[in-house]
């Protein structure tokens, strides 16, 4: 593989609590290549969009730190970054798409206005070139009747067409690097599907490389390539999509899949991972998922497992397991 | 003033309500009834030499203390001059100072308010120094910077906007606070947004509308204090005719000439009730949770 577009290195981010720091994400590294379509899946609080906004690094300072790890971006190291140089990498060379499309956008100003922004502050296009620009952009995210729109507030937009706009927005500039966190919970079924077929075929239109962030399996199903399963700030399993569904081998994930209703499940009661996502400062020996596993072992509690490659593209953070795959 | 602060936090003048708002405004009562005061006092003090056509400071010792009269509506003072045209006069005076001391509070209140939400560290300070100005009375702070300035129409206006402008802050820094984490927000950073640009195209012009109602309670506030400092003797010096200078002079004679101090004061009445019906008009229709929204 050739050098990867993101490439992220042992990173702990941590926030700062009344007790002190806590580690929101601990010991993450993974990389991104370039066009690759990664998701990454977890529980609230597991670190997923933790992970996704240090990438730009928009922690506030003060309120979190990098406290190791490095995160390069096509061979430049953003935690060092001035924030002069990250300025001009936000926006147009990686891009984000958030996950309410009802208060992303500004009240105030125009589609246009806001599509614009990007444009003119990234490429310095004149007002007249970024319109016509914006509404080459609505075509393209399939909002009709463009022209026309382009001069509208966001008000007079559904939830799915502001979604749409976001997305323009954020491929205005022709980013690498698209992360969309959670961009289809806060839309409802239908559009769902029409807004992941759209970043499915931009994505192979533009050959950027996307971020996919869901707690939705079945989204990172239809979308991914490589899912990154995250639990309580680490990664717990990387493995190809296909793999990961066919046979997952963390406890955690077995659980995620057991927990997603299945369209012939007949009307058994969903189940559920028992016990609740421990909080970043919370102390736990061993594995951190331990006290929810149905498979906790006694060498679980004494030390904690390490993320290990156990086939290839296929990492897990489970000592038994790990030794289980180590012998077959 | 408090509940303005703590009632709209988040307003926002969106361009959807903009049309609305202008429908809505124009059917309040009390924005109407305050509409028309405020203009019609403003149009008699533009138009103050059209009306009268005498100099407010001329002394007719002939004609002192004369009570209202067709020739002398308003009756005169002890110099003999026309007391309709002194308030006339005196409104130019009185409007300009309060307008000025709402645009500079309000100015000052915004840029002060913004930067305190957008810097946390500048905060701690900024805050510190409204709190400190906040502690005193408005008028003993006023006082106070007239006294150091000297008693002139500007060190009025500067000594009134130093008193106003902490409140000022407060409520543009507490909607700020609140705006400054919504998604736009976040949204215009990763698009590489620099931090002004941040400020002055998505945080300003959404949390700007309880400052908006607040300059117009302002306005009525400064014209009030400019007459009480004016009657302390700190304000705008005479022969210079203010609202609260024609009472100051007029003081002294109350018992005899009660026209010299009744005319002035109503007009100071007037505005203030103008100002604050057409402040109470635009909070109800700016504040999404006062009633009277349809």
């Amino acid at each position: 593989m050739a050098s990867p577009l993101v490439s992220i290195d042992d990173l702990t981010v941590q926030f700062r609590t009344d007790r002190g720091w806590a580690n929101a994400v601990e010991g993450v590294s993974f990389d991104i290549a370039e066009g690759e379509c990664v998701g990454v899946v977890g529980e609230s609080g597991s670190g997923k969009s933790v992970t996704a906004l240090s990438i730009l690094r928009l922690h506030a300072r003060g309120a979190a730190r990098y406290s190791t790890g490095a995160i390069s971006y096509a061979g430049r190291d953003l935690l060092q970054a001035s924030e002069r140089d990250l300025r001009r990498i936000r926006g147009r060379d990686i891009a984000m798409v958030f996950q309410d499309p009802m208060s992303s956008l500004n009240p105030v100003l125009t589609i246009c206005d806001q599509i614009s922004e990007s444009l003119r502050l990234h490429q310095g296009m004149s007002r007249a070139a970024a319109r016509k620009k914006a509404i080459e952009l609505l075509d393209l995210v399939r909002i009709p009747d463009a022209a026309r729109r382009v001069d509208e507030y966001p008000h007079r937009l559904s939830g799915g067409m502001r979604q749409r706009v976001m997305i323009a927005i954020a491929i205005a500039c022709r980013p690498r690097l698209l992360i969309a966190d959670e961009p289809t919970t806060a839309l409802d079924v239908t559009i769902q599907a029409q807004i992941l077929e759209l970043l499915r075929d931009l994505r192979a239109e533009l050959g950027m490389a996307v971020m996919l962030i869901s707690h939705d399996l079945g989204v990172i199903a239809e979308f991914a390539r490589r899912v990154i399963v995250m639990y309580a700030g680490r990664i717990v399993e990387d493995a190809p999509v296909d793999v990961l569904f066919q046979s997952p081998r963390h406890p955690y994930t077995e659980g995620l899949m057991a927990s997603m209703p299945a369209l012939d499940g007949g009307a058994a009661r969903l189940y559920a991972i028992p016990g609740r996502i421990p909080d970043p400062d919370e102390t736990i020996d061993g594995c951190r998922f331990g006290p929810r596993c149905a498979h906790s072992e006694p060498i679980c509690r004494t030390a904690p497992p390490r993320l290990i490659a156990i086939a290839d593209g296929h990492r897990l953070r489970c000592t038994p397991r790990t030794r289980a795959a180590d012998l077959t | 003033m408090t509940d303005i602060a703590a009632g709209s936090i988040s307003g926002s003048l969106a361009p959807r309500r903009r049309f609305v708002l202008l429908r809505r405004l124009a059917g309040h009562r009390s924005f109407q009834v305050g509409l028309i005061l405020v203009a019609l006092l403003t149009l008699a003090a533009i138009f103050a030499p059209v009306i009268t056509g005498v100099d407010p400071s001329s002394m007719k010792v002939r004609f002192r203390f004369k009570p209202p009269s067709e020739a002398f509506p308003f009756g005169t003072d002890n110099f003999g001059r026309d007391i309709f045209t002194r308030v006339l006069y005196g409104a130019r005076v009185s409007l300009w100072i309060g307008l000025a001391v709402a645009a500079m509070s309000g100015l000052f209140g915004a840029v002060i308010g913004i930067l305190a939400a957008q810097f946390r560290r500048l905060d701690a300070i900024l805050m510190r120094v409204m709190d400190a100005l906040m502690s005193f009375p408005a008028i003993l702070l006023a006082l106070g910077v007239t006294a150091a300035l000297g008693p002139r129409m500007e060190s009025v206006i500067i000594a009134l906007t130093v008193a106003y402008v902490p409140a000022g802050v407060r409520i543009v820094r507490a909607s700020a606070l609140v705006v400054r984490e919504l998604d736009y927000v976040e949204a215009a950073r990763i698009a590489g947004a620099s931090n002004i640009r941040i400020m002055v195209r998505h945080i300003l012009p959404n949390s700007i509308s309880p400052l908006i109602v607040h300059v117009t309670f302002v306005f009525a506030y400064a014209i009030l204090a400019e007459a009480a400092l004016s009657f302390l003797g700190v304000g705008v010096q005479p022969p210079t005719p203010s609202w609260g200078n024609i009472i100051a002079e007029g003081r002294d004679y109350a018992t005899e000439a009660w026209w010299v101090m009744l005319f002035p004061g109503l007009g100071i009445s007037l505005a203030a009730l103008g100002l604050n019906l057409l402040g109470d008009g635009l909070r109800d229709i700016l504040d999404p949770r006062l009633k009277g929204r349809g």
